[in-house]
């Protein structure tokens, strides 16, 4: 192995720094029409009439479409695997508008000025109705989000848009009443979480055309093109052999494109007008009306015994779908496996769940994807207890954490092969020097400074639903080509996987040439999302470059005139042992383009039944000004068992920026509505993330397991490291103060206010 | 309204909408390394030089150009590639999209600071953000191309 587990550059590097025009907006064709959308002033509303007459006289405007004229058939925009989980509830453009900011009229013009001139004359009357909008009174509410007939679930995920529920489930191991009943403590206590945006820097955008065969073609930023094409088919009414889907270079995702949020609108414009179409969201389109983190409200209880053996754990979480249900019934249950598989004796476990419609805007899917909030809760109710039982909070997770060999009841029961917790934990308190940290201690100037832990897991793809396709050829000159379904949204996968490639075929890693995804000629994948291009797509890439390795060699054996079983392939030659006989790889490859002999190419598949969880701990060290409660992470020290890593400095940087994004959501990041469901921290002025004033040190440290079923031992990243700093954060706020903060986000004034209180 | 500016050494004249900020004309002229991530001043991937000095060309109208020299990462290519290795070698263009505002911002503390502290590296960049990497692997890289920069020409 040369190149797997080293810290190699990735391979669009360059051209991402020296600035080429590699993205969605930098391809968009001169004569493109500029795609604008009319959106809802109101939350909950019917169109009465509208009026697009003076709006169409404006010169420059090519087209403008309402809910008349787009197909009466409802899809889900969710980037997932068929039969979406997801119910079919939503159109293109609907009469009955569902959140402020619902699209209400595509207009398409030469210009953006003209665009936006038609935008101001288009005349609309709304019958407007009271929205619903706290997602706890949702369930049963008269006002009802989705009154359609012809609303549909095709997975039956228990969905009723007659009571307002997007999704429901409940699994139990064992009898949780009974043991609750029989610990000697029990924690209680309810926590909610907010809706958060991913604010990846590129916002939504795409463009269409009909290309010289007369499809669609369909440029996009997104990060599931082939689930792209087929979300397309079904909004458009057009069949899939008519689409292609082509993704660029991505300014990042999170989870964001993995929902089909932009991609109709110039795609609809194209086939209605033949022309070139293209939209860019603006960075207020992208808040209001984007696919965010869902809000949810979680009660947990905690049992255990009073030398800190934690027995059982019972979850309840309501989250909040907004207006759409795209990834609202499938987010949800990571909130449960993905928190109660963290602690490996529990005697009981329930979780049970409601997905709620209300008018905000639809959630959909971001980084954790419903692991982040279910972690936070049972982190932090864990943490309470270890308070209860005045026992250090990283003693009671040493105790209870799940441990390499187990099987994992509440994780679909699969096993636990690799896992190094105990020694996260152990790396994790050595760098923070936990042992002389915790608590707190007092600083000269009053602040106080203290220390706080939580764990976390994630999975690595979906068991049994995810793929993952390649395809290596050889070319003359002995150089491959790799080409991949699965999408780099900045990750770095293409890189990743051609390492994997260049290893397994012992070849220079500039012999790999690498193209990304076109769904005309990539293999399928079901792109980007859940955690699983390292580890599934990976296991595809060696499995691919078996078969190909036998193929040379035996197009080497074959040219060499000898048996097949005598010949050896070291990545350069193929030759016999112990003779003179031997032939380059160049030499294959040049034969291999002969009219007499076979191109050399290799195309396999790959999904794994099991979906191995990474882990890791984390550990934040805040200061604390008592006067103002204003806090600071000065320091936070991650250790990960992501199992083999592949790339290290890119999986470095995946920590940080995910711990740093788990930090924004802890302290301030909340999508806030007025009192008529317009979202109202709709900038970067108001929304705050954190810039790098806002971060202290972040130190990583790679604990690595080997997962045997994935590719060189390596299990997923990308998700798992945005979830551990909410609940350490606030643990170590309970060790400052002596307060409990169940509420994300929580501010300066919350701290203030809570510790006054506790005077 | 005429006017005319210098982009990356070269002249142009235009004709233009007294509305159109410096962000939309040079991405007109080709340079598409000026990207926009946000309305309202606070992302700073939209940043150019103005005669050398940093500017948020999203919030400068192409007008009060008129007169000037514009720089983008386009006209930096050789820093851009010089600083833009050490950003690589640490992985911290994650999805690269804030990369050309971040190295133009970088390129002109470097002729601006001498020996910049990692405090006022910080405040010197805060304006730049960055939803991928933590900025953590940025700040190696700087300080690393900082360490080289003295190396080789003390
Ligand atoms: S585009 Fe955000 S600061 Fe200029
Ligand atoms: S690298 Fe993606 S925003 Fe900075």
């Amino acid at each position: 192995m040369s190149f797997v587990n080293a810290p190699i550059r990735k391979k669009d590097a360059m051209s991402l720094v020296t600035g080429k025009p590699v993205y969605t907006g930098d391809m968009i064709p001169q004569n493109a029409l500029v795609v604008k959308l009319l959106r809802s002033p109101h939350a909950n509303a019917d169109i009465e009439s509208i009026n697009t007459a003076a709006a169409m006289k404006v010169p420059g405007v090519c087209c403008i479409l309402t809910w008349e004229d787009v197909p009466d058939a409802r899809f889900t925009t969710a980037g997932q695997t068929y039969p979406e989980p997801s119910p079919y509830d939503r159109l293109i453009l609907d009469r009955h508008l569902r959140c402020s900011g619902d699209p209400v009229a595509i207009v398409a013009a030469e210009n953006e000025a003209a665009a936006d001139k038609a935008l101001r004359l288009i005349k609309v009357q709304y019958h407007v109705m009271e929205p619903l909008l706290d997602f706890t009174k949702a369930l049963d509410n008269p006002i009802l989000v989705h009154p359609e007939e012809n609303f549909h679930a095709l997975c039956p995920v228990g969905a009723d848009n007659k009571r307002n529920l997007c999704s429901t489930d409940c699994f139990t191991v064992g009898d949780v009443e009974q043991v609750l009943d029989s610990c000697d403590v029990v924690v209680e206590r309810t926590f909610n979480t907010k809706a958060n945006s991913q604010a990846m820097m590129e916002t939504f955008r795409t463009f269409s055309y009909i290309d010289e065969y007369g499809r669609l073609t369909v440029v996009s930023s997104t990060q599931v093109p082939f689930h792209a094409r087929r979300i397309l088919s079904n909004a458009l009414q057009i069949p899939k052999s008519k689409i292609r889907v082509v993704k660029p270079r991505i300014g990042g995702g999170f989870g964001a494109k993995q929902s089909v949020v932009s991609e109709i609108f110039p795609a609809i414009v194209t086939l209605k007008t033949g022309r070139a179409a293209s939209i860019i969201y603006t960075r207020e389109e992208s808040m209001t009306n984007g696919s965010p983190r869902h809000q949810m409200q979680m009660k947990v209880r905690v049992g255990a015994n009073r030398d800190g053996v934690i027995r059982a754990i019972d979850l309840y979480a309501l989250s909040n779908a907004g207006a759409y249900g795209d990834h609202g019934p499938t987010t949800i249950g990571l909130v449960g496996h993905k928190s109660l598989s963290l602690y490996g004796g529990l005697e009981a476990a329930r979780f049970a769940c409601d997905v709620v419609y209300t008018n905000t805007m639809g959630g959909g899917a971001y980084r954790g994807y419903g692991a982040t909030q279910g972690i936070f809760a049972v982190e932090s109710a864990v943490s309470e207890m270890a308070a209860k039982l005045n026992m250090d909070p990283c003693v009671i997770r040493e105790k209870n954490m799940v441990a390499q060999g187990q099987t994992m009841p509440t994780y679909y029961n699969e096993p636990c092969n690799s896992c190094t917790l105990d020694k996260c934990m152990a790396k994790a308190k050595e760098m923070m020097d936990w042992d002389n940290k915790y608590p707190r201690r007092v600083l000269e100037n009053g602040h106080i400074r203290s220390v706080g832990v939580a764990m976390a897991m994630q999975g690595s793809g979906i068991s049994g639903v995810d793929i993952g396709s390649v395809e290596i050829r050889l070319n003359d000159e002995g150089f491959y080509t790799l080409l991949l379904g699965c999408t780099d949204m900045g990750t770095g996968c293409d890189t990743i996987l051609s390492q994997m490639a260049a290893d397994c075929l012992d070849c220079d890693l500039d012999r790999i040439a690498v193209r990304g995804v076109d769904t005309d000629f990539s293999p399928y994948d079901t792109g980007s999302y859940a955690s699983s291009t390292t580890y599934v797509t990976g296991m595809a890439v060696v499995k691919t470059c078996q078969v190909l390795r036998e193929k040379i060699r035996k197009a080497g054996a074959s040219m060499l005139q000898v048996p097949e079983e005598s010949a050896e392939f070291d990545g350069k030659r193929v030759f016999v042992p112990g003779t003179e006989k031997e032939i380059s790889l160049e030499k294959i490859g040049y034969a291999s383009y002969e009219g007499h002999n076979r191109c050399l190419s290799a195309s396999e598949s790959h999904s794994s039944p099991i979906s191995p969880p990474p882990f890791m701990v984390g550990m934040a060290e805040i200061d604390l000004d008592p006067e103002t409660g204003k806090v600071e992470v000065v320091d936070y020290v991650g250790a990960v068992d992501c199992g083999t890593v592949i790339n290290t400095n890119l999986a470095r940087v995946q920590t940080e920026g995910g711990i740093v994004q788990g930090i924004g959501m802890a302290l301030y990041e909340d999508v806030q509505y007025s009192h008529s469901g317009k979202m109202e921290n709709r900038s970067f002025l108001q929304y705050k993330i954190p810039s790098r004033l806002d971060v202290g040190k972040i130190r990583i440290e790679f604990e690595s397991s080997y997962e045997p079923t994935g590719p060189f031992g390596a299990k997923s990243i990308g998700e798992l490291v945005i979830n551990t700093p909410a609940p350490a954060i606030m643990n170590a706020l309970y060790n400052a103060t002596g307060c409990f903060f169940d509420s994300l986000p929580v501010r300066s004034e919350d701290i203030f206010f809570a510790m006054e209180e506790k005077k | 309204m005429l006017i005319t500016v210098t982009i990356n050494g070269k002249k142009y004249s235009d004709d233009i909408t007294p509305d159109l900020v410096l962000l939309d004309y040079l991405r007109q002229k080709g340079c598409y390394s000026v990207k926009r991530g946000c309305e309202t001043s606070n992302c700073g991937l939209c940043t150019v030089h103005l005669d050398g000095k940093p500017i948020l060309s999203c919030s400068y109208l192409a007008a009060r150009a008129d007169g000037h020299a514009v720089t983008t990462l386009e006209g930096l290519q050789e820093e851009a590639a010089e600083f833009g290795a050490f950003l690589a070698d640490q992985g911290g263009e994650q999805c690269g999209f804030c990369s050309p505002g971040f190295i133009m911002n970088v390129l002109a503390m470097v002729r601006e600071l001498k020996n910049p502290t990692e405090a006022e590296i910080q405040e010197y960049l805060s304006g730049n953000l960055c939803r991928c990497t933590g900025y953590q692997s940025q700040l190696r890289a700087v300080k690393n191309y900082l360490a080289h920069k003295q190396e080789v020409q003390p």
